[in-house]
Formats: C-alpha cells, sequence, structure tokens
C-alpha cells in the first residue's frame, strides 16, 4: 500500500527540481567558493546566486542573508549572537518556542544574563501588549516565533516588530515553520533577524539561514576563516545552499499553493476529524493558524499509541513533538495553552504538505474511527478487567 | 524488546519465519538519565533494540508506560518492602503492564500475538483446550516462574520463540545473523533500581517512610539489638543484621506493626508450610481441591515436594514434604508438576 505522509511540520520530502539543482556540486562544482581559481569562482557565483534566491523569498538583499547548517544554528547565532554582547542583559521570549530557542536563551541565563518566558493564551497565541510589557531597560533582544511548530497558530509578529523598532531594541523571528508556507517580508515588517530552515519547505536538510538586517552587528558563534562576512566561519555547504536557494525560488513561483489547495484539504480533515470522534478538538482553532497544520486533541486516547497505530496502517503523523528517547513528556506548547497533561497528550499532529492529495485525506478519515474506538481508554486499563473475562471464555 | 540478546533473537526468529513482525520496547523507568543508561530501560537498551529492530527492518516502537509502571509495580513494590513482605516486581511487571497494557495495545495495533523473550514455553494443543505453560528447555535460565500468573487469555495469544533454546544456542544464533546485540552481557537486576539500590526507591515513593528504627528480638521476645528499617530485612537473611550472637542467626519473620525483626537459628527459618493467596490456576478451569506438586518458593529456589489444598476463595494452604527455609510472605509460590506450571499465587504466610 502507498504510505501516507503527514508529517511536513518534521521535514518535507526534497523537491525533485532541488534534488536535480544540487546534482552538479557533488560532482563538476566540488571547489571551494572561497578559491582564487577559475572552479572556485563558478562555485562562488552559483552559490551567491542561491543567497539572492533566498533573499527574493523574504524581500532582503543578498548580503543580509547568512547560510547556517539549519533552524538551530540560525536561532542560536540571532539569540546569542545579539544578547551575549551584553552578558548581563536580558532577553524577552515565550514559553512556546521551538526548543532551539528556549535551550539558546537558557544558555543565556546560565552565563549570566536573564529571560523572561511570555505565556501564550489559551488560543494558542501571544499577547503582544505582554511582550511589550516584559520589556525592561536592560532588554537586549525580543524573541518570539513566527508561527508554532505544533498548533501552527501564527504569532504577533507585526505589532512587535514595530514595537521593538520604535525602542531600537532587536527583535527576532524564528520563521522556520512559516517560511515557504506564508509570506513573510521584511521589507514590510521591521525585524532584525530571522530564521530560516531550508527542509521545512521541500529543501535539504542541514542547512538553513540567517536573516540578518543591515547595519546589524552580531557577535559571531562560529570562528575561523571568516567566510560570509565572519558572521559564520567555515566553507559553505555549497550541495545544501543551492539547494536552499531552489526551494526558495519554487516557493516564490507558486505562493498561493498552500492557501488555495492545502487549506481547504486541512480544513476537511479537520471536520472529519472532530466528526469521527467524540470530544475531538482542533488546538488553536479560534487563533488564526498555518494553512497545513492540525493539531487535534483526542480525549482518552494517548497520541503516540494513535500515531503508532496510524503508521501501522500506513499514515506517517506525529505526536505534538518528536521525541527519539520515547518518553512522552506532555507538550509545553499545548501545556503552555492550559491544558492538563492528560489532553496534551492525547494531542495528534498532521501537517500536510504540497504533496498532499485529497484522496490520502478520505483515507485517514477511512482508518480513524476504528483505531480511536480501539484506543479509547486504553491508557486506564489494565490487565485485571481484560484477564478475568479471559478466563471465563 | 528490551535490547538484550533473548528478546532480540526472539524477533529474528519470528521475522525468519515469514511473520509480520513490529518491535516495541516499554520505557518503563527514568528518561535520559545517565545514571540509568546501563540499566533495562535506560537509553543504551533502547538504543540497542532500535539498531536491532532496524537490522530486522521491522517497524519499532518505543511505549511510554513510566506512569503504569510507577503505579502497577514501582509504588507495590515500595509498599511491600515497608509493610515488612519482599515483593516480586518483575511478575507484577508481567501481569500488569508486560501481558497487560502491552498486550492490549498490541491487540489494538493489530497483532495476533505478543511473543516476548522469556525462557519458558506455551503449549496449546488444540481448539478449546487450556493452554499450558511449560519450563524453558534450558533448567538454568528456566523463567517460568515469572509468569505464573497470567491468565488464559494472556496465554492464548503469547508466543515464547526461545524457550525450547538454550541460552548458549540463543547466543549463537544472535552472533550467527549478526545482531546487533550478540555479544551484550546479562542483565540480571531490577530494571529500575540503580545505584541508590532498592531504599533509593523507597524513599522516592514514600518519602520518609523508611528507616525507621526498631528492635531485633529473638523468636522468646529478647532484645538482641537495633535495625534502622524492616524494609532492609527479607526472611532467610543472614547477613547484615549487626547483632554478634555465639551461633550465626537468620531472619525468622518481619513484625511490621511492631517494627521488629525476629531472628533466629537456622533451624528456627524451617517452616513446614505456608498459607498463599491470590491464586491463579493454568493448568485447571476449577481449583483442585488437593494436589501433589512441585512448589518453588522464590526464582532460585529448586523446587520442593509439598501439597496443594484448597483454602478460602484464592487461598491454598501448602504443606512440603520437607520443611523448608526462607518462605518470605511477598514472594511467589509456583506449582509444577515436572515441566508444567500448574499455577501459583502470593505467599501470605508461613506456618
Amino acid at each position: 500500500m502507498k504510505r501516507i505522509y503527514l508529517d511536513n511540520n518534521a521535514t518535507t520530502p526534497q523537491a525533485p527540481e532541488v534534488t536535480e539543482a544540487m546534482r552538479p556540486f557533488f560532482e563538476e562544482h566540488f571547489a571551494n567558493p572561497a578559491s582564487t581559481h577559475r572552479e572556485g569562482q563558478k562555485v562562488r557565483h552559483r552559490l551567491e546566486a542561491a543567497r539572492a534566491r533566498v533573499a527574493e523569498l523574504i524581500e532582503a538583499s543578498p548580503e543580509e542573508i547568512v547560510f547556517t547548517s539549519g533552524g538551530t544554528e540560525s536561532i542560536n547565532l540571532a539569540i546569542l549572537g545579539a544578547a551575549r554582547k551584553r552578558p548581563d542583559g536580558h532577553i524577552v521570549t515565550t514559553a512556546i518556542e521551538h526548543a532551539a530557542g528556549l535551550e539558546a536563551v537558557r544558555r543565556f541565563e546560565e552565563e549570566g544574563g536573564t529571560a523572561t518566558y511570555v505565556r501564550s493564551r489559551s488560543s494558542g497565541d501571544i499577547d503582544p501588549q505582554a511582550v511589550i510589557d516584559a520589556i525592561r531597560p536592560d532588554t537586549v533582544l525580543v524573541s518570539v516565533m513566527h508561527s508554532n511548530n505544533e498548533t501552527g497558530v501564527l504569532q504577533p509578529i507585526e505589532p512587535l516588530a514595530r514595537e521593538c523598532n520604535r525602542r531600537t531594541i532587536l527583535f527576532h523571528t524564528d520563521a522556520a515553520q512559516s517560511c515557504g508556507k506564508i509570506s513573510i517580508s521584511v521589507r514590510e515588517t521591521p525585524v532584525d533577524l530571522v530564521s530560516l530552515a531550508a527542509h521545512k519547505f521541500y529543501g535539504p536538510k542541514g542547512v538553513g539561514a540567517l536573516y540578518i538586517r543591515k547595519g546589524i552587528d552580531l557577535l559571531p558563534q562560529m570562528f575561523g576563516g571568516g567566510q560570509q562576512g565572519s558572521r559564520r566561519s567555515g566553507t559553505e555547504a555549497t550541495a545544501l545552499a543551492v539547494g536552499m536557494g531552489r526551494a526558495c525560488e519554487l516557493a516564490r513561483s507558486a505562493p498561493g499553493s498552500y492557501l488555495e489547495r492545502i487549506a481547504p484539504l486541512r480544513d476537511r480533515l479537520e471536520r472529519g476529524l472532530v466528526a469521527a470522534y467524540p470530544g475531538a478538538t482542533v488546538n488553536g482553532s479560534n487563533a488564526l493558524r498555518l494553512p497545513n497544520t492540525s493539531s487535534v486533541r483526542f480525549p482518552g486516547i494517548r497520541g503516540e499509541e494513535m500515531v503508532i497505530s496510524l503508521d501501522l496502517q500506513g499514515i506517517a503523523v506525529s505526536p505534538g513533538a518528536a521525541c527519539s528517547s520515547g518518553a512522552h513528556r506532555p507538550s509545553h506548547v499545548l501545556i503552555g495553552m492550559g491544558l492538563g497533561a492528560d489532553l496534551a497528550r492525547s494531542s495528534v499532529r498532521f501537517s500536510l504538505g504540497l504533496y498532499s492529495l485529497p484522496e490520502e485525506i478520505d483515507r485517514v478519515l477511512q482508518v480513524i474511527p476504528e483505531i480511536t474506538a480501539g484506543l479509547r481508554g486504553m491508557g486506564n486499563r489494565m490487565s485485571t478487567a481484560a484477564g478475568k473475562e479471559g478466563d471465563r471464555a | 524488546m528490551s535490547g538484550g540478546v533473548d528478546s532480540s533473537v526472539a524477533a529474528a526468529i519470528l521475522k525468519r519465519k515469514g511473520l509480520d513482525v513490529v518491535g516495541l520496547t516499554m520505557r518503563l523507568w527514568g528518561s535520559s538519565r545517565p545514571e540509568n543508561s546501563k540499566r533495562c530501560c535506560g537509553d543504551r537498551d533502547l538504543a540497542d533494540a532500535r539498531a536491532v529492530a532496524g537490522h530486522l527492518d521491522i517497524p519499532f516502537y518505543v511505549l511510554d508506560f513510566q506512569e503504569e509502571f510507577q503505579r502497577e509495580v514501582v509504588r507495590p513494590f515500595a509498599l511491600a518492602y515497608l509493610q515488612g513482605r519482599t515483593p516480586s516486581p518483575c511478575i507484577l511487571c508481567n501481569r500488569e503492564v508486560k501481558f497487560g497494557r502491552l498486550q492490549s495495545l498490541a491487540e489494538q495495533l493489530g497483532a495476533t500475538f505478543l511473543a516476548t523473550g522469556h525462557y519458558a514455553r506455551v503449549d496449546r494443543e488444540g481448539e478449546g483446550e487450556r493452554v499450558r505453560l511449560r519450563r524453558g528447555i534450558d533448567s538454568g535460565k528456566d523463567q517460568s516462574y515469572f509468569l505464573f500468573n497470567l491468565d488464559q487469555r494472556q496465554l492464548r495469544s503469547l508466543m515464547l520463540p526461545i524457550g525450547d533454546r538454550t541460552k548458549a544456542e540463543v547466543r549463537r544464533l544472535a552472533e550467527e545473523w549478526e545482531l546487533p546485540v550478540a555479544a551484550k552481557e546479562e542483565s540480571q537486576d531490577l530494571c529500575f533500581v540503580s545505584e541508590g539500590g532498592y531504599r533509593a526507591v523507597i524513599d522516592q515513593v514514600v518519602p520518609g517512610a523508611g528507616g525507621k528504627c526498631g528492635e531485633i528480638v529473638d523468636s522468646g521476645g529478647r532484645v538482641l539489638g537495633t535495625h534502622d528499617g524492616i524494609e532492609r530485612f527479607t526472611v532467610g537473611q543472614r547477613r547484615g543484621l549487626g547483632i554478634s550472637t555465639e551461633e550465626p542467626m537468620y531472619v525468622i519473620s518481619l513484625q511490621p506493626e511492631r517494627n521488629r525483626v525476629v531472628v533466629g537459628l537456622r533451624r528456627e527459618t524451617r517452616r513446614s508450610g505456608l498459607v498463599a493467596e491470590g491464586v491463579n490456576w493454568i493448568s485447571f478451569s476449577r481449583p483442585p481441591d488437593s494436589i501433589e506438586v512441585t512448589a518453588k518458593i522464590r526464582s532460585r529456589h529448586p523446587g520442593a515436594a509439598a501439597r496443594v489444598r484448597g483454602g478460602e476463595g484464592d487461598r491454598v494452604h501448602v504443606e512440603f514434604r520437607e520443611p523448608q527455609t526462607g518462605i518470605a510472605p511477598g514472594q511467589a509460590v509456583v506449582f509444577y508438576d515436572g515441566e508444567e506450571v500448574l499455577g501459583g499465587g502470593w505467599i501470605r504466610s508461613s506456618c
């Protein structure tokens, strides 16, 4: 049976066009882009073209784009590169950031800085006023994610960017989950730092970018040969950067795809899920959300068991957040929205992508009733009752 | 799949038979704590189980049963010690978690059988017959004792692929099939008891409840010394009493209500019988009135000839042909007829 992939917020498949664009860089275009010779020059030229493609997607200039090894590095460079300039400074962030953001801020706290973690409202979005109220005279950075990876809820970037801009406080947004799905313009929204990850929009894994507004000077977090204007030393991963450039180009060439094609599919999926199981509720449904993400809670079911069940039926989805160790702590995002641990743990995330098809949604809705009926209440059921029954049989 | 050799080979055998195998690992205790990394449910074993599943190319999932394990196994384990009993957590885990929670989930996931790496054998004679449980072929590794309280439903869907092999064979198969865990050493201890020992577990479950000083007395009530918590003692224990006597003394009983440890000479630890409760008969649909068995009173006990007589409810009286030492309340007594596990129960008291 053909498998159905609905975990595009974890990562997307790589677009064939991206793979195609990368191929020469494993073969003839192997040279170091920093080299003087013709081989190096040719690679350099293509690398810079890729940088321009990334810049275009968010309406930035190429020199404002630094390639990194991915979203996590971009976020670390943004947060620590800004905050470490004033080691006893203060960061305002939110309690629903991706782990990369939370852990970088925690690291800054361990080094002697301070931080305020603004909680989300029960709708899953951050109250911009709460962020503004948390700003202090010693605040060096405000960092708020563009959209949440678990619920897809969009955050109030626009008013926050404006307010920080007015107060000349650096503003960073982690746009890893938004980029390529909805339009982002650093020309319209005065953000200072934007983190991007290629593999969330059909680019390769292992590459990301940080937008650094012209005139902003971050403390580098990687030292060496001074590549990329000394902002990120290390020979550029040319194949990956070119792949990211191509992915940006593809995203820009079809800007309405998600809203026009994927959002209706997602909405149909949600309606079907809510109808299929009593009490099923979409997390964050009262807020504006990404067009592809559905975080749905199924009271009485453990999300991770539903994920296994769906997987064995050929459908790949995810509980709130992936965890390789198998210890499923309830999601900090859902807990932050006021859900109890059990409800948070009952959530499953369906994230559609540009390759999702209507018949795939049909198939999900077809298997859900049986799966949910079987798993319901499993968590509280132990052997004794079932066993006694069996003895009589 | 625990990440050990036995369950890995069990999975490999089934896969090689052409069955549709899904690997499941239970996370029962601790998460990402370095001090637990070498234990049964530590990250290392989890990574090993995953590696074996990858090697066999089977789907593999980790189930977080920490809550259930805490509630059904760890807590009763700690309470038993505090009440002067010697718990058998693996048996509780088997019944409640492995063949309870895990088995029902496996069923929901569409599994027909649940297979484990236990050294024991399941006999399915035919339709309508009772499923029987027998010892593993390898008498040194036999684990049937730990499975005595499975019911018919649990046994019917149980597969024990290595029960008819010896440990040496299992290890050889692991090597021959190049399983990533072929060279791994045996795990012996309780998975959830780490460096701090079981007293640390007790303290975590009921903080401050352990370590209550009390008297050590002989059977005549004479005070011989003091102890620092009855949870530190097991019936039959000789070492660590901290009293000096001419002849070696053994723990003969624990009196939780008086917080006393009663000790005596070796002959005083001998008991001619016991009362067991929570009895589960595997081989019989109705409890026998009286039956000759070989009774095992702890996992390493060689077994002793005994007569089991039915008592009130799910209780039985066990009379040994020869008196036995170290009959510890809280441990399981399992009844055998040769190779076959007839049933078993929990030791309530000796007499």
